[in-house]
């Protein structure tokens, strides 16, 4: 690693930090630093003052998920633009998303319909989860097995959009046929927040979270090999069959739980790996990986803060903000690469 | 052929046919391939010179027939000692934005570096002498985008070497090339052949280069599978087949095609 990269990483880790402690600031509430400080040691003496209350309930787990969901997002991108060797690729665009928001409808939506009902408020979190999961496996496996047919990556982007419109489609007819109560829990869920998560949640999430990135770093070698296709890859003695396997693992693991619990955000996938790629100026993914993983995390911190910017009681959907912020990185893409796709 | 009995054989092929479901490309191909040794392999579009060349390299398999490397059958072998005994140049575009010279020459050593592709001393001194076998050495840090076909093709070309096999196959490699390009990289292949002992064996148009380059000559024609020295082609008459339906002959004497008069 040259030393460029050296201070690129310490300049992200230190951007990261400096986000997260200002994103446990703002908000509905400006806090001053000095009382976020005290809310988090919850040395004040007083348990139930209303600063350590929204500091270590609210901000706290916000932030944190904020830091999970950048990481996250941004490492599948990354797997799915090397895999499908395609720089527009990421889990929103090819319909990850929407196929876990289709498996969290059926879950939320579909089963109220066939008169189940969940009450447990934990084995419905969970239920939630493992229904995102499913759907976002099964739009991979569909995406894998197109991409082993159709080479062209304009259609295989094509038929990533169909699938996530079908989804959608399939969702709004739920949502046509739904009884008022469970479309509210449904409606919002898909405006994504990063704040909905509570502390308890926080616990499945993070170990699940960190698995996933594990697992990706162990994905840095097959990901380097796949930048020259697969025909060098498997005459390398790569297994490609196991290394698509692991990208799926890991895009329904970190894709699939952050989508499960603040519902679909767009755009951070696709935009943040070409941010670190623009910034790193290097291919390498033991390089790539991590910068990665530390732009998400400056990035998806950054809007949450800018979510919380108009003040008062009104905060905008993550969702808008991470498209505002992700949809100009994507248009210099597509200008720049337009001879050299990737 | 008595010359050569004392050959040792790295690729042979064992009545192999390939093809795909009905459609059969070469039947019965009976052929040992020697160290040290350039082969062209020649043949209309769609005689199956690429589908060969994959099936040796067990990127696809045989319709029927064995295909041993260094004695040992290629579809029992794992991908990954395949690796070790045959490196692959393929027809596949690699322009990878801010991809270094230096990255893919040194993915080459993929087979041999840990789990996260740590390059040890002496794989760093195999793509070093990688580079310098092609006259890539001053390339080492440029992007791959910046390069020539010509200098692309090199550089792949030291992605093989730097993994270290005695076997080197190369579909196409003088494709898009301009006329000096696809002689200086037929040089360097022979150069290599000759003096790295390797067993160097690529698809081409080129037939005068083929003709004239290459210790042996590999052609797929109308189904049958022929090899031998390049005089030995043209004396069997099997060169002219090509040929056939065509406005266009071979020139006996000149080794060169001609317009049909």
């Amino acid at each position: 690693m040259n030393r460029n990269s050296t201070i690129l990483f310490v300049l992200l880790s230190v951007a990261t930090l400096l986000l997260f402690v200002v994103d446990l600031a703002v908000g509905s509430v400006a806090i001053p630093l000095a009382d976020v400080w005290h809310g988090l040691r919850g040395g004040g003496g007083d348990a139930t003052a209303p600063v350590e209350l929204i500091v270590r309930n609210f901000r706290l787990p916000k932030a944190v998920m904020a830091l999970l969901a950048g990481a996250s997002l941004s490492t599948v991108g990354l797997q799915m633009q090397t895999l499908f060797r395609n720089p527009l690729a990421g889990p929103y665009v090819l319909g990850v998303s929407s196929g876990a928001s289709l498996g969290v409808s059926i879950m939320l939506l579909g089963l109220p319909l066939m008169g189940v009902s969940v009450a447990n408020p934990l084995v419905q979190s969970i239920g939630v989860a493992g229904a995102a999961w499913i759907g976002a496996a099964a739009i991979m496996v569909v995406v894998m097995a197109v991409t082993a047919r159709i080479k062209n990556i304009m259609t295989v982007l094509i038929l990533g959009m169909m699938f996530g419109s079908a989804a959608s489609a399939l969702v709004e007819v739920m949502q046509y046929l739904s009884p008022e109560g469970a479309l509210k829990s449904y409606v919002v869920w898909t405006m994504g927040s990063l704040g909905g998560v509570t502390l308890s949640q926080l616990k499945i999430v993070v170990p699940i979270i960190a698995v996933g990135l594990l697992l990706s770093v162990l994905l840095i070698k097959p990901l380097n090999i796949l930048l020259l296709g697969e025909n060098y890859a498997r005459t390398m003695g790569l297994n490609i069959k196991r290394t698509r396997f692991m990208v799926t693992l890991t895009t329904v693991m970190l894709a699939g739980t952050i989508t499960a619990y603040c519902g679909p955000i767009g755009f951070i996938g696709l935009a943040v790996p070409h941010i670190a790629r623009m910034l790193f100026r290097e291919a390498d993914h033991k390089v790539l990986v991590p910068a990665t993983m530390l732009t998400g995390t400056t990035v998806m911190l950054l809007c949450d803060i800018l979510s919380a910017l108009p003040g008062n009681d009104l905060t905008l959907p993550i969702n808008t903000v991470s498209a505002l912020v992700g949809i100009p990185v994507v248009v210099i893409v597509i200008f720049r690469n337009r001879k050299t796709m990737m | 052929m008595a010359e050569n009995t004392e050959r040792i054989y790295t690729i042979e092929l064992h009545d192999v046919t390939l093809g795909y479901g009905e459609r059969v490309l070469m039947a019965d191909a009976n052929v040992g391939f020697g160290w040290g040794e350039l082969t062209a392999l020649i043949g209309r579009n769609g005689t199956g010179k690429s589908t060969l060349l994959r099936t040796i390299a067990a990127l696809a398999r045989p319709q029927s027939g064995v295909i041993t490397i260094q004695g040992d059958n290629v579809s029992e072998l794992s991908m990954r000692e395949v690796a070790s005994r045959i490196s692959f140049v393929s027809t596949d575009d690699v322009r990878v934005q801010n991809l270094h010279v230096w990255d893919v020459v040194a993915l080459g050593r993929a087979p041999y570096t840990n789990w996260v592709g740590r390059l040890r001393e002496e794989d760093r001194a195999k793509v070093q002498e990688a580079l310098a076998l092609v006259g890539m050495s001053a390339f080492a840090e440029a992007s791959m985008e910046s390069l020539s076909d010509g200098e692309r093709q090199r550089v792949m070309i030291a992605r093989a070497l730097a993994q270290d096999t005695p076997i080197i196959l190369l579909d196409e490699p003088t494709a898009f090339l301009d006329l000096p390009n696809k002689y200086e990289v037929c040089l360097l292949l022979r150069r290599l052949a000759h003096e790295q002992g390797k067993c160097i064996l690529f698809s081409t148009h080129d037939l005068s280069i083929a003709l004239e380059l290459c210790d042996t000559i590999a052609m797929i024609e109308g189904g049958e599978f022929h090899y031998g020295t390049a005089e030995m082609l043209i004396e069997s008459g099997a060169m002219q087949r090509i040929f056939e339906r065509t406005q266009i002959e071979f020139d006996r004497e000149k080794g060169n095609v001609r317009l049909k008069r």
